[in-house]
């Protein structure tokens, strides 16, 4: 079984954004990039399937400038046989996302496709589901387990509320939710040897997808300042704040 | 512009969602139709027609749509989206999983967990963990959204629309539902619940929630947990308040040992009162906190209890 990975080079998740002063977006430069946290869950995940017997390669592609090497370089770091780079800056929507996928997927024709729940960059939480639909597979989002069963998988899901398990035909689309497994860092003899691992360059063009965005963003700003930082002495006058001042118990 | 809101509900009952849902569809145009798609839902079309401003209920019932699977949900809607300008649904497990499957089928680019409505085409939402908030404008000729359910009221169920029936769609048949496993608790859900108390690492164990947890039921509270709680295994994932867990807004959230990390802050800071308890005077959750206690919450937390015994019954 083939297994593709698309993983998308993000903001670190320890950096506090800082929106730029025109209010156009998020000011990008210098500022520490990482794989996007769910994506590092969705490699973790593939090798798994592959240190089981379950799978036999695994593809991980990356969409984005130029750079997005370096994320594919950390997929392959930890175990991933080779990748595939879509160029295109600024990376495009979701929807544009799960088009281009939706090509590689039909050339390279994998039985599973396991991806991040949610970018933690934009936070759309879309891409998954929507290659889902575009391919006509069935999803299995926010898994928190997996497990082969004869031509399906059995994906367990985070859902409010509780866990739900549903049986899905392969091949099939998996996004990942937190609690899945715990990625491993990848080691330097393995971070060496993925400087070897082929990378293929592409474009959208030849994909033949129109990348161009649906949505325009008319501003970015902070959100809005809370006032806090007021201490209370005692449990005793918490409480009594609670129900005289606030009001709310 | 025609909007269809599709309905949270369990089959028995609708849930809240589904009426802050409706609210934010009032807003984007008129008329506001309600699709509850169930397997012997009727209890859930119903209340759905009660719901103020709605004005047809549309009601799809066959077991298929029992446990609400995407992929039959999505070959149920998208052809109604021909007679609708914008669909909506919560931003809750459900509705993000089936409404980029829809909007992909419509060529749509969705917009997700929609804070406010500016104009029928512009919204507000949250990227970058509730850390950079975007108007963004939809180019497409039909909208697909999710909504932030904190931030709209739900609307008086007052009113009685028309429930019209509907075939059920072709079962695509490609995932079927094995089980499901689902908390049992008689404590508030989380995104309902006008008061949360959650704890964080600082809980040090799952053994020690129990104190949140008769703190909680003095207070008809529900327990939360932040992601760091979560990750070292004291409580379900389902506590977890967070960008990437819950979002929630009550009238009154008490985070017990929780250091504050941007990540848990985007999941609750548009709570009306927050109340932090924690030992590091220095804990960010401080600085967005109305009223801050710096105390051991194993000492805090016991008397926290025994000074609501005092102050008698709460509301």
């Amino acid at each position: 079984m083939k297994i593709l990975v698309p993983v998308k080079r993000v903001v670190d998740y320890n950096v506090k954004v800082r929106i730029k002063a025109d209010g156009s977006g998020v000011d990008l430069t210098n500022v520490k990039m990482s794989m996007n946290p769910f994506d590092e869950i969705a490699v973790e995940e593939a090798i798994r399937l592959k240190e089981k017997g379950a799978a036999t390669e695994i593809v991980a592609v990356s969409i984005g400038p130029a750079q997005a090497q370096e994320t594919i370089r950390t997929a392959l770091a930890m175990g991933a046989d080779r990748g595939i780079l879509v160029q295109c800056d600024p990376p495009p929507e979701p929807l544009a996302v799960a088009k281009l996928l939706k090509r590689i997927a039909e050339a390279e024709k994998p039985e599973l496709i396991i991806l991040g729940k949610q970018a933690i960059d934009d936070d759309c939480n879309q891409t998954g589901q929507m290659l889902a639909a575009l391919l006509d597979w069935p999803q299995g989002t926010f898994a928190f387990k997996l497990e082969q069963q004869d031509g399906a998988i059995l994906v367990t899901r985070e859902i409010d509320g509780g866990l739900q398990t549903l049986k899905l035909k392969l091949p099939a689309i998996i996004t990942t939710d937190l609690r899945l497994n715990e990625p491993r860092y990848a080691s330097l003899p393995n971070i060496m040897k993925a400087k070897k691992k082929p990378i293929d360059m592409k474009t959208p063009a030849d994909y033949g997808v129109d990348v161009s965005s649906h949505l325009e963003v008319l501003k970015v700003e902070e959100p809005a300042k809370r006032q806090g930082g007021r201490k209370v002495a005692s449990v005793a006058e918490l409480v009594d704040k609670l129900k005289n001042e606030a009001g709310v118990i | 512009m025609a909007v269809l809101v599709l309905a949270e509900h369990d089959n028995r009952a609708l849930k809240e969602s589904t009426g802050k849902t409706v609210a934010a569809a009032r807003e984007v145009g008129a008329p506001v139709h309600v699709l509850v798609a169930g397997a012997n839902a009727r209890g859930a079309a119903e209340a759905a027609a009660k719901i103020a401003g709605v004005e047809k209920v549309l009601y799809a019932d066959d077991p298929q749509y029992a446990h609400l699977r995407a992929e039959s949900v999505a070959a149920l809607v998208v052809p109604l989206m021909a007679n609708y300008d914008a669909l909506l649904a919560p931003a809750s497990t459900t509705g993000k999983n089936i409404l980029p499957r829809v909007a992909a089928l419509l060529d749509v680019m969705q917009i997700s967990d929609v804070m406010k409505v500016v104009a029928p085409d512009t919204f507000v939402r949250p990227t970058y963990a509730g850390n950079a908030i975007q108007t963004v404008k939809s180019l497409d000729k039909k909208r697909v959204l999710t909504v932030r359910t904190t931030a709209f009221k739900a609307p008086e169920m007052t009113g009685s629309a028309p429930i019209e029936t509907l075939a059920p769609a072709a079962d695509p048949a490609s995932s079927a539902f094995v089980g499901e496993d689902l908390a049992k608790s008689d404590r508030p859900e989380l995104t309902a619940a006008k008061i949360i108390i959650s704890g964080g690492r600082g809980m040090q164990s799952g053994e020690n929630f129990k104190m949140l947890e008769r703190v909680a039921d003095k207070l008809n509270a529900a327990v939360g947990a932040s992601r760091a709680a979560v990750d070292a295994g004291f409580v379900p994932n389902d506590y977890q308040v967070g960008q990437t867990g819950k979002v929630v807004a009550p009238e009154l959230y008490i985070a017990v040992g929780i250091s504050g990390a941007i990540q848990h802050l985007a999941g609750m800071k548009d709570s009306k009162v927050i109340v932090a308890i924690n030992k590091d005077e220095e804990a960010p959750i401080f600085q967005i906190a109305d009223y801050g206690l710096v105390a051991d919450l194993f000492k805090a937390v016991p008397e926290l209890e025994a000074e609501l015994d005092k102050v008698g019954k709460m509301k």
